[in-house]
């Protein structure tokens, strides 16, 4: 009887598997076919390719990135001017260079900066012929 | 349905007002030996190709894409690459034996592809015990596989070899029970003759119960026959390399992987011959309109349209299921598909004896 029963059940079980790989073969693939489809290319969200920082205003170069980094990927200059508004000193940044070189995209950094200044972007085409074109200056705008 | 045979016939008559009538065969038989094996070579190619997609698509991926359309050339690429390998030779292996071992694969894999009825009129080997003839032929390739896993003088060729020869063994028996039953239903062995019994509906819908069942198991042995995956453990990658052929390299390793697919063509062209009417056109009783549509379609087209389809049947199990440990294999054959086969054989000479067959 058991054996009659474990057939059965068998049987069930080996269609169960057939039809989730039956639905697989009809459903889009999801190979990407990188060079050709570059206009279209839609990384995920949570991809990580280098450090931005989109406001440089925002940063306040507390230089905690600076220190949370275990590579010595980040570099910031800063300079004490007087605050226009209230006249009293304050840090400001003058520089903040990125190594991308060296960066292992651990997170760390932006884990540390209080005022999510930085953050990871998409962008993973980074081939170049000689590394001191992987130090990039993030706040180059405001120079 | 287009007779081939008027073909042939025109070519012997042809040969024999030039000719005597002993060249003109052997002249015969030299043509068809090269169309053989050119048909082989063909359909090894296609098996490959078509390996690659289906296996692709169930794996949610594109498969080969780059070497001309849809990676169509990709293969043939392959098999060049292969044929300008250095075939090499093992110190301390039975050189004789290991070179011979993948010619009597490639043999008996051939010898039972010139069993298939492809269309009215083509077929090579057609002879009143047909389908021992195939099942003598077929059995043959076991004998190069045992070979090739002691000549190579390697632990992983021969443990390959041994599961081999266990599994392709024990299943021989249920591939032979379940084409028996088709025997039952036919009273014949002749493949042509088969074929010709389907022309008013096929054998699983004329054997209906015990035909499915047959069907059924002729798939899952089939399938174990040719040492595929869920059965693929005489080749397992992750435990034995590559399985009997871990040592071959070039050709000879390529004659392996090249018998391997036509077998696969083989056990579903026979699946299509017995079970689903080889190069017979789908016929309704009672639709003439219908059935004349049907059989405008030539009947190589059919037979190849049949065996594709139970050849994707094959592939959608191989990427669904796991590899069977070999105890699993034996307990399958022998707890399982011998003593339902043996049963399914007695209700279809019930069938038969009382005529509840259509």
């Amino acid at each position: 009887m058991g054996y009659i029963k474990g057939l059965f059940r068998g049987l069930g079980s080996l269609l169960t598997g057939m039809k989730v790989t039956f639905r697989e073969f009809f459903t889009k693939k999801i190979t990407e076919q990188y060079p050709e489809n570059r206009a279209s290319l839609k990384m995920y969200d949570r991809f990580c390719g280098e450090l931005v920082m989109p406001d440089p205003d925002k940063c306040i170069a507390c230089g905690l990135c600076q220190m949370a980094c275990p590579n010595g990927t980040i570099s910031i200059t800063t300079e004490t001017a007087a605050d226009p508004q209230t006249g009293k000193p304050k840090k400001r940044l003058v520089k903040y260079e990125y190594d991308l070189g060296s960066c292992m995209f651990c997170h760390l950094c932006v884990n540390a900066c209080p005022h999510d200044a930085i953050r990871f972007d998409t962008d993973f085409e980074h081939a170049v012929f000689t590394r001191s074109k992987l130090v990039k200056t993030l706040n180059k705008q405001q120079l | 349905m287009f007779d081939f045979g008027i073909i042939t016939n025109w070519i012997h008559t042809q040969f024999t007002s030039v000719m005597s009538e002993p060249l003109a065969i052997f002249l015969e038989c030299v043509i068809i030996g090269i169309c053989l094996l050119l048909l082989y070579v063909i359909v090894a190619i296609i098996m490959i190709y078509m390996e690659r997609k289906v296996c692709a698509a169930f794996q949610c991926r594109l498969g080969p894409q780059r070497v001309g359309p849809w990676g169509s050339v990709q293969v043939i690429c392959d098999v060049f690459k292969m044929l300008t390998k250095e075939i090499i030779t093992i110190r301390h292996s039975d050189k004789f034996l290991y070179n011979l071992a993948p010619y009597i694969v490639i043999i008996a894999s051939v010898t039972a592809f010139a069993c298939i009825p492809i269309s009215r009129g083509l077929e090579i080997l057609d002879f009143n015990v047909g389908v021992l003839f195939f099942m003598a032929a077929s059995s043959i390739g076991i004998v190069g596989i045992l070979l090739a896993g002691w000549s190579s003088n390697s632990k992983f060729s021969l443990i390959g070899a041994m599961r081999s020869g266990a599994q392709m063994i024990s299943y021989e028996l249920s591939v032979g029970l379940s084409i028996l039953t088709i025997v039952v239903l036919t009273d014949t062995m002749q493949f042509s003759e088969i074929v010709m019994r389907q022309a008013d509906g096929w054998f699983i819908f004329k054997g209906h119960i015990p035909a499915l069942i047959a069907f059924v198991i002729y798939l899952i042995a089939g399938n174990a026959e040719v040492n595929r995956g869920p059965f693929d453990l005489p080749e397992a990658e992750s435990e034995l390399t590559a399985g009997y052929h871990t040592e071959y390299s070039g050709m000879h390793f390529g004659l392996f992987y090249v018998a391997e697919f036509v077998n696969l063509f083989v056990i579903s062209s026979i699946a299509a011959t017995i079970f689903l009417g080889g190069w017979m056109p789908l016929h309704l009783p009672g639709l003439d309109g219908f059935n004349a549509v049907m059989d405008a379609i030539p009947g190589f087209i059919w037979f190849f349209a049949k065996v594709f389809f139970i050849i994707w049947l094959l592939m959608w199990i191989k990427w669904t299921f796991p590899r069977l440990r070999i105890d699993q294999i034996l307990t399958l054959e022998w707890k399982y598909l011998v003593p339902i086969g043996l049963a399914n054989l007695l209700l279809m000479v019930i069938v038969v004896v009382f005529k509840l067959h259509f």
